[in-house]
């Protein structure tokens, strides 16, 4: 097929908004996490875009994109061998097409983060989402998306299952091994600064819209549609969230806007471009509805997942992966259209990531957890990992 | 009564709290200083470069006391600031005579207003 110069722009410009969504991150989770911890939580976020960005060059794509079988792609593209400039991927530049994918490859482990503050040695965050890149996100997103046994089965738009599910059931594994932060559920471990988590958000949805309507690889009808359902579900999650907590607490807190308007992105993912806008409404509502329930699970059942990593993507995307079997009728149908096979092919879609998600990843954690150690010592978590892994403080008098 | 000012570390400030809530004493006054003594300043490391931070963030508590609970309130607040180690810069306590209390909602005045 030949270039399309439209494609390339957008699929171009839509790379370069999923990498800001990095930094928004850092500042959502950053805001959310106490003073003397909001540097070493962005750099979670930060050192992933060097850490991903070089190992998706070096051999995660090939992992994830080159011919190989039903669980893995081969070795072929290692280094990005058999590419050159010339290489087309549909109607855009193979070197566009890495950019776009490695993007996905790099914010997915950043997730994990939110789950593990203040209480992780830095070397460790840094092996373990290089390890998980490998052995977690590589195989999963062949599965969906590289030519796997889900390619062309499971319907998932922008990566519910890959990225959201992925990320949120690690979130959770990973706990196995850091377990909770001194003083959870005793001492007030407070965000230390709301604002930077709202301005997170807002560059979250920002960069989101490149995530959903860059997943078409193409400047037409069908990222138009991404982009407004993405608009439309964090909109309709985020008021839910709202309205449920004005009821509960008596307040329409400004974290819980923002939070509602995350679980609507996540849950919008899968479905972006197979659902009408008005189906995105109820997508991101129930959703939202599912997720405001779930993150209040951890003080019941005595987890610590920090910033609720689990509870918003890992909760929403099996909602919005599941969601997609209800409400599809763009380039696929769903229970409403009378279609009830899409439905169990998403729930063995989530089924399996779940599983293999949990495995890898605990996998992961115990050959850590053996070798270098995960959690940092008592004193240094009481002094906080800016002093301790960074020799730095976010705030000086 | 007495007026006890105590110079701890930011990240005693909990167990402080907790030492205190075992006795009771839920009237203190925190605020976040800055400050040094014994323990000098340390490193802190900006764009490869490393500089003496020579003013270290402290934690002060105010609390004003009767005096048979002074002894009490005191052993409460050691107990959270050492922890299990106590090393250099784990602070002090100053313990000033307290001449008055007045409550201004009800002009109480001495023990009966603090």
């Amino acid at each position: 097929m030949a270039i399309e110069a439209a494609d390339t722009v957008w699929v171009l410009i839509s790379s370069a908004l999923v990498l800001l969504m990095l930094p928004g991150l850092a500042l959502f989770y950053g805001g959310l996490v106490q003073r003397k911890n909001v540097l070493s939580s962005m750099m979670h976020s930060f050192v992933a875009m060097g850490v991903m960005a070089l190992e998706w060059v070096l051999i995660g794509y090939s992992l994830a994109f080159a011919d190989g079988n039903w669980f893995v792609g081969g070795l072929g593209h290692v280094f990005l061998k058999g590419i050159d400039v010339y290489s087309v991927t549909g109607t855009i530049p193979t070197y566009a097409y890495v950019a776009f994918q490695g993007m996905f490859a790099i914010i997915t482990p950043a997730l994990i983060s939110g789950a593990i503050v203040g209480r992780v040695k830095f070397k460790s965050y840094i092996a373990f989402i290089a390890l998980w890149g490998l052995i977690v996100y590589a195989p999963v997103c062949h599965w969906v998306w590289g030519g796997g046994f889900l390619t062309g089965e499971a319907l998932d738009f922008a990566g519910g299952t890959v990225v959201h599910i992925t990320s949120g059931i690690s979130s959770l594994a990973i706990l196995t091994y850091l377990g909770k932060r001194r003083g959870f559920g005793v001492d007030p471990l407070k965000p230390h600064n709301v604002t930077l988590t709202l301005l997170g958000t807002g560059l979250l949805w920002f960069g989101w819209f490149g995530f959903n309507a860059g997943s078409s690889l193409a400047a037409n009808e069908i990222a138009s549609l991404a982009f407004i359902t993405t608009l439309v579900a964090p909109a309709a999650a985020g008021f839910v969230w709202m309205a449920l907590e004005w009821h509960h607490l008596g307040y329409p807190t400004a974290l819980g806007f923002a939070t509602g308007i995350l679980a609507g992105l996540v849950a919008i993912t899968p479905s972006a471009g197979f659902v009408t806008p008005m189906a995105a409404i109820p997508i991101g509502a129930i959703t939202s509805f599912v997720c405001y329930n779930a993150v209040g699970l951890k003080e019941r059942l005595g987890y610590d997942d920090s910033l609720d990593a689990f509870g918003v993507h890992g909760v929403g995307g099996i909602v919005g992966a599941l969601l997609v079997g209800v409400f599809a009728s763009v380039g696929g149908t769903g229970l409403l259209l009378g279609n009830s096979s899409q439905m169990l092919i998403q729930l063995q879609g989530v089924v399996v990531t779940i599983v293999y998600a949990a495995a890898g990843t605990l996998l992961i954690g115990f050959i850590l957890n053996k070798t270098i150690g995960l959690k940092v010592s008592e004193s240094e978590e009481n002094i906080g990992l800016d002093k301790t892994q960074h020799g730095e403080v976010a705030y000086n008098i | 009564m007495k007026y006890i000012i105590a110079m701890i570390r930011p990240e005693r400030l909990d167990a402080v709290k907790r030492e205190l809530q075992k006795l009771e004493v839920n009237r203190l006054t925190v605020s976040s200083v800055a400050g040094y003594g014994a323990q000098k300043g340390h490193l802190e490391i900006y764009r490869a470069t490393e500089h003496e931070a020579n003013l270290l963030e402290k934690v002060k508590i105010e609390i004003a006391v009767e005096d048979q609970f002074l002894q009490s309130v005191i052993e409460a607040i050691k107990t959270g600031a050492k922890g299990k180690d106590g090393y250099i810069g784990s602070g002090k306590i100053f313990v000033l005579p307290l001449e008055n209390v007045m409550r201004i909602r009800t002009n109480e005045t001495g023990p009966d207003a603090l």
